[in-house]
């Protein structure tokens, strides 16, 4: 169920400009903060903007940063785990404290920090967030590593003079995938909610860009009036965060059978 | 024990030379000419400013190890500068001030959590499957998936505007000098109670799922089997020797979640209006105020460090196979 409503959201994304039905950035001064109705179901904002359209467009802003950030992260993780777990001893005790100091920083204040000396824009967002979030993939790929490079095919590879590096890429590594794509599909979700904080905060994604997080945003400075900007955009960051937690469990329980037969059992029947 | 936290401390003391280094490639984040940040930036007057008072204050025209071994030195006696907003006070005494406030709440989040978690963990693991195992099982995952500012945006729609119960930003109310003392107590709990509500959901639905998980792996031991089978009743097995087992790994988690509860207090506390270190971030990166930034960074990464070290020692402490696995040369 998770994997379905992605797909939703992923559509509905993508044919943000065709269903939206309003320009997200047209503002309109008759209708400031009105409710909602049947021109704008979810009522509309300070401006007179339509919150259903800027929503459909705060979906791209979401979806994207969650992918690339993740996709920066992921990369980073599976290049510094592979060295670490591969090559083991100094390189790996120096990833590894790397790793560790990196998780002493509360994430928040390194992104706030960081983003204070950069200018905000979707990109420095997107690069910070992945740069930040790789430490967790590392572990994982290297902790593959240390179980895999024991095992009889690599010491076979290793025997008929295979480099490293094809040994790595070609014959450890797509082994250690599965957990990997666990962890991408779970990272998404705390990327979109780290991006939606950051905006929220108003040092995230910079108006007029229309994001969940400034739209919430807006919201908290019309707690008194409008209570759709403040409702709709955080049920939609649910909505998403919720199915892309249960589509990671639930490539997590199809990757790992024993898990399926006891543990998650509940888990995958509530879906 | 000694020798084992002494050890411990040891391996801390990279970690720490790693903040001040980390810091120092941050401030190196800026650009370098003041041209370049006139283009949609927030402020551009008080920036090129900023910049000057930057270049002045970390030696950037100096070499680059000649600055890093001033940085260190300043850290070294905790000089963080003076602040860049009008006030002009030495950071460490604003810090100073807040501080306190940011511990306080994440000590009463860390408390109610623990209370409430364990409770809930063991009862979902002991009735596995049961009504109140599933309901728990779907608290945690909208836990998991509720984004704290929104949470607390309903929560002051609802219970300060609507119904207009609780206050819903500040730590007092405007006239809590003229209350009496028990009444300015009420004032502050008031205060405090969604904040800490906000920040606690999340945290919660964390804990419960790992003390479950914990528990459940704990009742499968043979230890357990043998406390059954030795005739225990099944309270005593569960609450004395399973729970003390199963509360283990608790305090490593605890320890490790600790940066999330801080970083979360980013949030909680600028939404609330809460005057913490959280709250004079934010407000430190809208106006620019690199040496505050600078020092928050330090001192909440330094702290998470030594929180850290504290939940490691004590892991020992309560479970002596960890000591003897460290003697022996294992981690």
């Amino acid at each position: 169920m998770g994997g379905a409503v992605v797909v939703c959201l992923v559509l509905l994304a993508l044919l943000a400009p065709v269903i939206a039905p309003w320009d997200p950035n047209r503002p309109d001064i008759k209708k400031i903060l009105d409710g909602p109705s049947n021109a704008h179901p979810l009522g509309t904002d300070q401006l007179g903007r339509d919150v259903l359209s800027r929503m459909l467009y705060g979906a791209r802003v979401s979806l994207a940063v969650g992918f690339v950030s993740v996709g920066i992260a992921s990369l980073i993780g599976v290049v510094l785990g592979s060295l670490a777990g591969y090559n083991g001893g100094l390189v790996d005790g120096a990833t590894m404290r790397l790793v560790d100091l990196m998780l002493v920083f509360p994430r928040f204040f390194l992104l706030l920090a960081v983003l204070a000396f950069l200018r905000p824009s979707i990109w420095t967002i997107m690069a910070v967030i992945g740069l930040t979030g790789w430490m967790g993939v590392a572990r994982l790929v290297r902790a593959e590593f240390l179980a895999l490079k024991e095992r009889e095919f690599v010491i076979w590879s290793q025997a008929v003079g295979a480099s490293g590096f094809r040994i790595v890429w070609r014959h450890i590594l797509p082994n250690a995938m599965a957990p990997v794509l666990v962890a991408m599909t779970l990272g998404i979700p705390a990327a979109i909610l780290t991006e939606s904080g950051l905006s929220f905060l108003g040092l995230g994604v910079q108006p007029p860009h229309a994001t969940w997080g400034n739209i919430l945003n807006e919201g908290k400075d019309a707690i008194e009036i409008g209570w759709w900007l403040s409702l709709y955009p955080g049920l939609a960051i649910l909505v998403t965060v919720l199915s892309y937690n249960l589509l990671g469990e639930g490539i997590r329980d199809a990757l790992d059978p024993r898990l399926r037969q006891n543990a998650a059992r509940f888990v995958s029947r509530a879906r | 024990m000694l020798g084992y936290a002494l050890r411990r401390l040891l391996l801390a003391l990279p970690l720490l030379l790693g903040i001040t280094f980390v810091s120092f490639t941050v401030i190196h984040l800026a650009p370098g000419e003041p041209a370049e940040i006139q283009t949609g930036d927030l402020s551009i007057q008080s920036d090129a400013q900023a910049r000057q008072l930057l270049r002045e204050m970390y030696d950037l025209d100096k070499p680059l190890h000649v600055q890093y071994g001033k940085w260190l030195a300043r850290l070294g006696r905790l000089d963080f500068g003076k602040s860049f907003s009008p006030d002009g006070r030495p950071v460490l005494q604003k810090i100073g001030e807040r501080l306190p406030v940011t511990l306080l709440l994440n000590i009463i989040e860390m408390l109610i959590i623990v209370a409430l978690a364990v409770p809930i963990g063991v009862l979902s693991a002991t009735r596995q499957y049961s009504l109140f195992d599933k309901v728990t099982t779907v608290f945690v995952f909208v836990g998991f998936a509720t984004p704290d500012f929104w949470l607390a945006l309903l929560l002051m729609i609802l219970f300060g505007v609507q119904l207009g119960w609780l206050p819903i930003s500040g730590l007092r109310s405007l006239n809590w000098e003229y209350l009496s003392f028990w009444r300015q107590q009420w004032d502050f709990l008031g205060h405090l109670a969604l904040p800490i509500l906000v920040a606690t959901f999340g945290g919660l639905a964390g804990f419960s799922r790992y003390m479950r998980q914990s528990m459940l792996e704990v009742v499968r031991q043979d230890y357990i089997q043998s406390a059954r089978a030795k005739g225990l009743a099944e309270p005593i097995v569960i609450g004395k020797h399973a729970l003390r087992n199963a509360l283990l790994p608790i305090v490593t988690i605890l320890g490790l979640s600790l940066p999330g509860l801080i970083g979360g207090s980013v949030i909680v506390e600028s939404i609330f209006a809460i005057p913490g270190m959280g709250q004079l971030m934010v407000q430190a990166v809208f106006e620019r105020d690199y040496p505050v930034i600078m020092g928050n960074l330090v001192i909440v990464s330094t702290l998470t460090l030594v929180a850290n070290l504290v939940a490691d020692v004590t892991y020992s402490f309560v479970d002596p196979r960890i000591r003897v696995g460290a003697r022996r040369g294992r981690r």
